[in-house]
């Protein structure tokens, strides 16, 4: 067998070296784009899940799993700004907002069987006043309410900690066996809207059944008689109007997560 | 013997981590737009005066932005995966291999760097001063776009999850400020690219061949070729 030294190997000649290397370069750059096309492709055309490509869905599910377990814990609180700081957010849209017809007079908070049926109000649901809820501890916050949009707005708001109905009320069923349900949901009095809640951001102290804003009792547009507003959530989860709230073994369902958004939304 | 030979420029990696980064910051910034038009407050001015607002409604009719939210989210929170772990790996492919040293900043950085940009736009008749691998100029813009990247990061880290975070939006000014924060990093992107391309234009094909097949064709009397003022 015939072995050349480096010395004597026959030197090709540079310029043809290189077109041969360009050569295959770009056809690896044109199979790797290719493949990246049709990645992008299938991404976007897998079946639908709520509004999103069910990739995105898994992905989103990631992210919020790695929140929950690396990012979120209830001892971390929001930052509380000085009252005077507090503004009027703007009325950011009309879904699930009463109607002429709808009384506020006559109404009352429903607590519902942990597992009820979305959206069905049942003559077995306890049901309190709001002078009833306001024995519970009174809580004040100065936050920022937080829009998914993009924009913030300061706000004051006064109200109970969920998690202090909670550990009043039988929310998590007779034995208030919270570990049996992870997701509390929420419904406006009509069923209009609806949000859900992992139950770790519901019980958050940072988390209130808020009846005043700024000072003064919530007003219809603002969510009166009591709405829920929360630090760890998207404003699109601050309930307004709150009718009936249950625990749930099961994820339950989202106004605005059924049109593409992020189901759990948190902050 | 040839004239010429071929000199090995840019090691495979950074060619990939480079290209792959293309599309993956574009749909970054693609999806970005998505989600900054719904609160696209932005804009250069004084007063009651605006002189730009980002954007204007051309940019999103020519580009079919609006009412286009969930989906840039969608977009934004799947795909900085990719590009986040493209860029640690970027990092760590500089650490490791020691290229970190082609692009910090030395002690004549800034210096060099005036004079190729006086000499690029054709302000100064001097020569290029002579370079490594990358001239001042290429330094200071290769550490900032990197340096940005970590910024976009944090920033967006930042606003995704503000109250589990709260000292990361405080040290970046507040939850509003890191939004700007982070918006003004992208349009810097843009700055670079627009830049970037214009250079890469200017240096010529054997240039751009280097980043594609990773060497460049240099004059044989050349013993240690110095491009200088080639991105």
């Amino acid at each position: 067998m015939r072995r050349s030294s480096p010395a004597s190997a026959p030197q090709p000649d540079p310029r043809r070296e290189m077109a041969r290397r360009t050569r295959r370069s770009f056809l690896m750059g044109a199979t790797a784009g290719l493949a990246g096309l049709g990645a992008w492709e299938w991404l976007n055309h897998r079946p639908m899940l709520d509004g999103l490509a069910s990739p995105y869905r898994r992905l989103l599910g990631l992210n919020e799993r790695l929140s929950e377990h690396l990012l979120f814990d209830s001892r971390h609180l929001a930052r509380q700004f000085p009252t005077a700081a507090a503004g009027w957010p703007r009325v950011n849209g009309m879904e699930g907002a009463p109607d002429a017809t709808d009384s506020l007079a006559d109404w009352r908070l429903l607590l519902a069987a942990p597992n009820s049926t979305p959206g069905a109000p049942s003559a077995s649901d306890f049901s309190l006043s709001l002078a009833e809820l306001q024995r519970l501890p009174r809580v004040s916050m100065t936050t920022e309410l937080r829009c998914i949009e993009g924009w913030t707005q300061v706000v004051q708001w006064a109200g109970v900690r969920l998690a202090d109905f909670a550990a009043r009320y039988p929310l998590f069923g007779s034995g208030n066996n919270a570990s049996a349900f992870p997701y509390i949901a929420l419904e406006t009095a009509d069923g209009g809207y609806y949000v859900g809640f992992d139950r770790e951001s519901a019980l958050h102290p940072q988390t209130l059944l808020a009846d005043e804003m700024n000072g003064a009792p919530l007003t219809p547009d603002h969510g009166a008689p009591l709405r829920l507003v929360s630090t760890v959530k998207y404003g699109i989860k601050s309930l307004k109007w709150v009718g009936r709230i249950y625990a749930s073994r099961r994820r339950p369902p989202d106004f605005w997560a059924q049109q593409g958004y992020d189901w759990y939304a948190g902050l | 013997m040839s004239d010429v030979r071929l000199h090995a420029k840019h090691s495979r990696a950074v060619r990939w981590m480079h290209w792959v980064n293309l599309p993956l910051l574009t749909l970054m910034l693609w999806s970005g737009l998505l989600i900054y038009w719904a609160n696209d407050v932005y804009r250069i001015g004084v007063g009651q005066l605006t002189l730009l607002h980002f954007f204007p409604d051309a940019v999103y009719a020519r580009l079919h932005v609006n009412h286009r939210l969930a989906e840039g989210m969608a977009l934004h929170f799947t795909l900085l995966w990719p590009f986040v772990l493209n860029g640690a790996a970027y990092c760590a492919f500089l650490a490791f291999s020691g290229e970190w040293r082609d692009l910090i900043p030395q002690k004549h950085t800034l210096h060099d760097a005036w004079r190729v940009v006086r000499h690029d736009l054709h302000l100064s008749s001097r020569p290029l001063p002579p370079a490594d691998k990358y001239n001042g100029a290429q330094r200071l813009a290769y550490t900032a776009i990197l340096l940005m990247g970590v910024f976009s990061v944090l920033s967006g880290l930042a606003i995704y999850k503000p109250t589990q975070l709260p000292w990361l939006a405080s040290l970046l000014g507040g939850y509003p400020a890191a939004r700007w924060e982070h918006f003004l990093f992208a349009l810097g992107y843009l700055v670079f690219f627009v830049v970037h391309v214009m250079q890469v234009a200017r240096a010529g094909w054997n240039n751009l061949r280097a980043m594609i097949t990773g060497y460049e064709l240099v004059p044989t009397t050349d013993p240690d070729p110095a491009p200088g003022g080639q991105p």
